[in-house]
């Protein structure tokens, strides 16, 4: 393969040459768009879709797997819970708050594309050190403009992450995810069907905005990026809010045959793939393509990515009613073309033929590379000498500096409790929201460990997918599927591939172990600025079930009197840790191995614990190991606690960063251990609960208002430019 | 009690007053489009929390225009009991049933968070179920929240007991910390914290049903 060349619209010759051979002549400059945008890594996946083929996308919870707008998996009740996150990185790093807006409109989009009510956004975010000249106004951009679409639209913004490393400098990282619920035996799907049958556009106009976005991102960043503005799509919530109501209505009656959103590539895209997985053709007016601005070209009619759009096909007769249900909701509605069984993607405007291209070619066509890839050389052990130095004084470095800081700034922001339904909102383990009518729930969450994944990609992609299904654990849930979202560096770079597939096999062996299949994703590559990738950051959003949300914990601690039990094993595995990063300065070392059976084994003994009611509050070990455990439960439900150091030295004790732990408070310790030991789980008491303070025994103590008001001081004294 | 809802384009809390609604009067309340230009008979239009109109303009400022709210100032001026929440009591200010505005958060933010209140006055048919002074836990979501009147008319809804709520920990710059506000009849309502959203032990609170329950004795 060779570089890309602008006069080739975008796409490298060998890719050019298949053009010619596809077409027996040369594009035209609309059929030359059309190629590059499909064959773009965005839309195409040409160098990732081998790999993705070897991750689990079966089980019997899965309604739909990968190659829909969203993935859908069964949640009882008739019902589907309806799920994906998307990247808006280039975007967002460009124009932070039309970046993130429309990241989040994109991904809701996804959703109720499916049928389903949006009931959920969550986030995952990336941003470069605190102290770069950048980040600050990216971080409150991209926080206003992610509120700014999610509380429009009424849709609740119920958890995520955030993290920071130098390696985001030039390029931040903005996941959005999106969960609905839809019947499970109404799910709507993007395959056409019927010759002759209307192809329907609905939504906004299309305008002169995101021109190129797919193409712009599936590029690197140089110290231009800021010319890239004009790519950077505008976001309209309240069009998206009424988008959602009249798709919604629509798809009440019987007159949607498919529906598919107009996202990236926008009408070229959308119309592409309905044709494509409908196996037939397609044709199209561009004339009755409703334009917000006079004289487009069909170039730019068709490469447009304004948002808020959809193309539909419907049922003979249905136009009537969907063309009432639209001007009711205020939007745009036009029959724009007709299916053909000709095969072929065939443009009008002004009367002219202006792009002629066979369907099927085209989509088979498409490239996919098995890109060289050089695997990471297994990073030496950190040598940390066995440390006395003062727990607490960690601790308050930790939870009162960037990375461990509380994130109530950033939540704040967001509406968490619209729908009414918000069980469980941002800072715990995993949100839980009712699913609306009734006493069952969902749980979420979103994660993963980047500086992991760094050190050791495939132990990185086993912990993203292992911490996500302990996080819906620790509330009581039946983890059930995973969306993901990949973000790395140039794929050209055989480093930067050799990140990408060992995090997707430890990913796969994750999901594998843990009956956890993917059903929707997203990969984001060239995330990088002057040759310089990102961390490795494969982002898992998760979804779980809680049957009955009576039957549940959260991590506060729920009073005194209460003994501490810590799950799992504890080796005080300090590389790659939060301690060794932020007290020492020091990125070193392998992360934590995960000992996947464990992680099965600790974390189902952990939810039976929570349906048999012997648990009164649990809480996942990850970043900071027990003590920043400990110091999260304690905060949360204001209560102190006492605990022990699970090993002699308390630097690895304390925060050590062990796979497949909890920390759990219970009322009989005893009964909880012997069950633990019958399971073959590791388990030993750590502590209690009560009093105001928390204190480690044998060391110093802290008192939960100090910690408290160090936790909460960080991130709004930062963005204030403190 | 025969309630109703009025749904304007980008209303997002309809749903949620009308779960409430349904739970203080055992029957579903009536929700009505904003393109209507007349009311069923009800004894309470409540209007809802959200971004109606996409808050073009001014928050509040094209639904007050809108053909409904013509029929619902009259019902207002007929003594129909009138909730506005959030958003509605964005709408109640901008068409005048309201003295005062919202204005931007002092803090130029966005914020969503439990707020706590203090009830100010009983002498309401929404407020009689609380005991003046007792204090309430409810979510505030907005991002123009910030009560603005000119003294004289701050003055006046002291001295005449108009103001239903007042926040113990302000969290929009709102003057005198008003939270709520009564007209001079008392048959409307405008505050800026969710009732509706804390009307249930299992979503964190229960502080506004009494509200709701008040409207529905």
């Amino acid at each position: 393969m060779s570089a890309p060349n602008d006069e080739l619209g975008g796409l490298a010759p060998d890719e050019y040459a298949r053009v010619l051979e596809i077409l027996g002549r040369k594009p035209n400059e609309v059929e030359l768009g059309i190629f590059a945008a499909m064959w773009s890594e965005h839309c195409s996946y040409k160098s990732s879709k081998k790999w993705l083929r070897t991750l689990p996308t079966e089980g019997p919870q899965v309604l739909q797997g990968p190659g829909e707008n969203a993935g859908a998996v069964d949640i009882g009740g008739g019902l589907a819970a309806v799920f994906k996150m998307e990247s808006h990185n280039h975007p967002s790093f460009i124009e932070p708050y039309q970046g993130a807006a429309t990241g989040v409109g994109g991904i809701l989009r996804d959703v109720f594309t499916m049928g389903a009510r949006p009931v959920a956004i969550l986030n995952a975010l990336r941003f470069g050190a605190p102290d770069h000249e950048a980040t600050r106004r990216l971080a409150a951009g991209v926080v206003a403009g992610i509120g700014g679409y999610g509380n429009c639209v009424g849709v609740p913004t119920v958890g995520g992450e955030c993290s920071f490393h130098p390696s985001y400098n030039g390029n931040i990282l903005v996941n959005a995810m999106a969960v609905g619920i839809a019947p499970a035996d109404r799910l709507f799907r993007s395959a056409a069907a019927g010759v002759g049958n209307a192809v329907v556009y609905v939504g906004s106009r299309t305008g002169r905005d995101g021109i190129h976005g797919a193409t712009m991102a599936s590029a690197g960043f140089d110290d231009e990026a800021g010319q890239m503005r004009p790519t950077v799509q505008v976001g309209d919530p309240f069009t998206g809010k009424l988008l959602i109501e009249a798709c919604l209505e629509l798809m009440a009656t019987d007159a949607i045959v498919a529906v598919q959103d107009m996202g990236a590539a926008g009408l070229t895209s959308s119309s592409f793939e309905m044709a494509s997985k409908g196996g037939l053709g397609v044709e199209l007016d561009l004339d009755r393509v409703p334009q917000r601005e006079e004289g487009m070209s069909a170039y730019e009619i068709m490469l447009s990515e304004s948002q808020e759009r959809m193309l539909m096909v419907l049922r003979p007769g249905g136009e009537e009613a969907a063309a009432a249900v639209f001007g009711k909701w205020g939007l745009e509605f036009a029959v724009i073309g007709r299916l053909t069984g000709t095969g072929r993607m065939e443009l009008m405007q002004h009367g002219q033929r202006v792009a002629d291209l066979p369907i099927r070619p085209l989509a088979d066509g498409a490239p996919e590379y098995d890109r060289p890839w050089t695997p990471a050389p297994p990073a030496p052990a950190a040598v940390v000498s066995p440390g006395n130095s003062d727990p607490m004084a960690a601790l308050r470095a930790i939870l009162g500096g960037p990375a461990g800081a509380s994130r109530r700034w950033i939540w704040e922001q967001y509406d968490h409790t619209v729908m009414g339904d918000t069980v469980g909102g941002p800072g715990g383990d995993a949100a839980v929201v009712r699913i609306h009518g009734t006493a069952s729930g969902l749980a979420l969450t979103s994660d993963c460990t980047p500086r992991y994944c760094l050190a050791d990609p495939v132990e990185g992609g086993r912990q993203a997918v292992a911490e996500a299904w302990r996080n819906l654990t620790a509330v009581g849930a039946r983890p059930l599927a995973v969306t993901d979202n990949l973000n790395f560096g140039n794929p050209e770079r055989p480093e930067v591939m050799g990140q990408f597939t060992g995090c997707i096999r430890g990913m796969g062996e994750a999901c594998r172990a843990l009956d956890f299949p993917v059903v929707s994703g997203n990969v984001s590559l060239y995330n990088e600025t002057n040759g310089r990738a990102v961390l490795p950051t494969p982002v898992v959003g998760a979804v779980g079930l809680l049957a009955d949300l009576a039957v549940r914990v959260g991590m506060a601690l729920p009073g005194p009197g209460l003994a501490l039990v810590l799950v799992g094993e504890t080796r005080g595995h300090l590389g790659r840790s939060l301690w060794l990063e932020t007290v020492e300065g020091r990125e070193e070392g392998p992360p934590p191995p995960v000992d996947l059976a464990a992680e099965r084994r600790n974390g189902d003994f952990v939810r039976a614990g929570i349906r048999a009611g012997r648990i009164a509050a649990c809480h996942d070990l990850s970043d900071g190991g027990l003590l920043v455990a400990a110091a999260e439960m304690a905060l949360a439900g204001g209560v102190g606690a006492a605990l022990r150091s699970p090993l002699d030295d308390a630097v690895a004790g304390l925060f050590g960063e062990d796979q497949a732990r909890y920390l759990l408070a219970v009322e009989d310790p005893e009964d909880v251990l012997e069950r633990a030991a019958a399971a073959g789980v590791p388990a030993r008491r750590a502590g209690d609960t009560g009093g105001s303070a928390l204190t480690v025994e044998g060391h110093s103590s802290i008192s939960l208002d100090e910690l408290r008001d160090l936790h909460e001081a960080w991130m709004p004294a930062w963005i204030a430019g403190g | 009690m025969k309630a109703v809802v009025i749904v304007f384009p980008g209303s997002n809390c309809d749903r949620d007053a009308r779960v409430a609604l349904e739970a203080a009067t055992g029957r579903p309340p009536a929700m009505v489009w904003h393109g209507d230009s007349g009311l069923p008979p009800a004894d309470l239009v409540v209007l809802p929390g959200g971004f109606s109109y996409g808050d073009y303009l001014r928050p509040g400022a094209m639904a007050a225009r809108s053909p409904v709210m013509q029929a619902v100032v009259r019902a207002a001026k007929r003594g129909v009991r009138v909730l506005g929440i959030c958003n509605g009591f964005q709408v109640l200010t901008e068409c005048g049933l309201l003295p005062g505005a919202l204005l931007r958060n002092a803090g130029l933010r966005f914020v969503c968070r439990p707020v706590r209140l203090r009830v100010e006055t009983a002498r309401s048919p929404f407020t009689n179920g609380y005991r003046p002074g007792s204090a309430l836990r409810m979510p505030v979501a907005h991002h123009d929240g910030n009560y603005f009147a000119d003294a004289a008319t701050l003055e006046r809804l002291a001295g005449e007991d108009r103001v239903a709520f007042r926040y113990l920990d302000n969290p929009n710059g709102s003057l005198g910390d008003i939270a709520g506000i009564l007209n001079e009849g008392r048959n409307v309502l405008g505050m800026m914290p969710h009732p509706e959203r804390a009307a249930e032990a299992l979503l964190g609170g229960t502080d506004g049903r009494a509200l709701f329950d008040a409207l529905a004795a």
